[in-house]
C-alpha cells in the first residue's frame, strides 16, 4: 500500500510527508512501547502508535521506520514535529483506535513485521 | 587492534535531559552511514547506542558514549556515573525495571533495555559499582566483505 492509499482508508491528516504520499509500505508494527519497536519492528514498516513524544521520531530513525500513523486523534508535540521535520519523517494522524487501524491496514493487504516473537 | 581506526570519538550525554534523548544515536547513526556500512549493521548499532543512550538519561548523573569503528566491527561502550545496578542478573532479566513515571510516559521502563542491547551486539559485557556507576561495552561485528 502507498501512504496516500492509507490516508484515504483511515481518512489521516499527514502531519509531515505530503510530498512522500507515494512511499509503498508492506508491514507495519503497532506498540506504544518504545522498546518494544526497537527490539520487533522491521526496517521500512509503518509504525503504529498512540504515543506522541519525541523518542517515537527518535525510535522511527533508528529503525529506517518508513512513516508514523498516530491513532486515536493523537497528535505529535512540538518538540516531535520539529524533530520529525528536520529527519525527513512522515507522521499521519487519524480518529480511529489502533485496533481499527491495524484491522482495516490488514483487510487491504498490508502485514505485521513479524507474525510472532520469536520468529525472526 | 592497533590499526587505524575508520572513526574514534566520544559524546558527553547529561543524565535527566529527556527533551534531547537520542540525539547522540541520531549523530552515531550518521557517522555510520557516511562510512559506507551495511544499513542492517548501522540500524543495530544505532539501535544499541538508542537503548544505552536511554539508560543513561534515566538512570545516571552523567555518561558518555564512545564509538569506534574499525575494519571489521563497531565498538560502542556506554560509560556512566550514577547510581550502579545492584544485582546485574536481575537486571537483565526482560521485564526488570526501576523506571519512574517519567521514563515510563517516554515508552521505556518495561525492562527491555538491556536485553536489547545485548541481544542486538555480538559480543556484551556489562559492569557496575553500586553509587558509582555503570558500563557497558558493545561490539557489533560489520561483515568487512559488505564494506562499500
Amino acid at each position: 500500500m502507498t501512504l496516500h492509499e492509507i490516508k484515504e482508508l483511515l481518512e489521516a491528516e499527514v502531519l509531515i510527508g505530503e510530498n512522500q504520499l507515494g512511499m509503498e509500505v508492506k508491514t507495519a508494527f503497532v506498540a506504544d512501547l518504545m522498546s518494544d519497536v526497537l527490539a520487533f519492528a522491521t526496517a521500512g514498516s509503518l509504525l503504529i502508535t498512540g504515543l506522541t513524544n519525541p523518542q517515537v521520531v527518535r525510535t522511527a530513525n533508528v529503525l529506517d521506520i518508513a512513516a508514523v500513523l498516530m491513532g486515536r486523534g493523537k497528535r505529535p508535540s512540538q518538540e516531535t514535529f520539529q524533530l520529525a521535520e528536520e529527519l525527513n519523517i512522515p507522521i499521519l494522524t487519524t480518529k480511529f483506535i489502533l485496533f481499527e487501524i491495524a484491522g482495516r491496514l490488514y483487510a487491504n493487504g498490508m502485514r505485521g513485521c513479524i507474525e510472532k516473537v520469536g520468529s525472526k | 587492534m592497533d590499526e587505524k581506526p575508520l572513526y574514534d570519538g566520544s559524546f558527553s550525554i547529561a543524565g535527566g535531559n529527556f527533551d534531547n534523548a537520542g540525539a547522540v544515536s541520531s549523530n552515531i547513526k550518521t557517522i555510520l552511514k557516511k562510512i559506507g556500512l551495511p544499513s542492517d549493521v548501522v540500524r543495530k548499532a544505532a539501535l544499541v547506542a538508542y537503548e544505552s543512550e536511554i539508560n543513561i538519561v534515566s538512570y545516571a548523573r552523567k555518561g558518555m558514549i564512545r564509538l569506534r569503528v574499525v575494519s571489521d566491527c563497531i565498538m560502542i561502550e556506554a560509560i556512566d556515573e550514577g547510581q550502579g545496578i545492584p544485582d546485574i542478573e536481575l537486571a537483565m532479566q526482560p521485564g526488570w525495571s526501576t523506571a519512574n513515571q517519567k521514563i515510563r510516559e517516554m515508552g521505556f521502563g518495561a525492562g527491555m533495555g538491556l536485553c536489547n542491547i545485548k541481544s542486538f551486539s555480538d559480543i556484551f559485557h556489562i559492569s557496575s559499582e553500586v553509587g558509582k556507576g555503570t558500563h557497558l561495552k558493545m561490539i557489533i561485528n560489520t561483515n568487512s566483505n559488505s564494506l562499500q
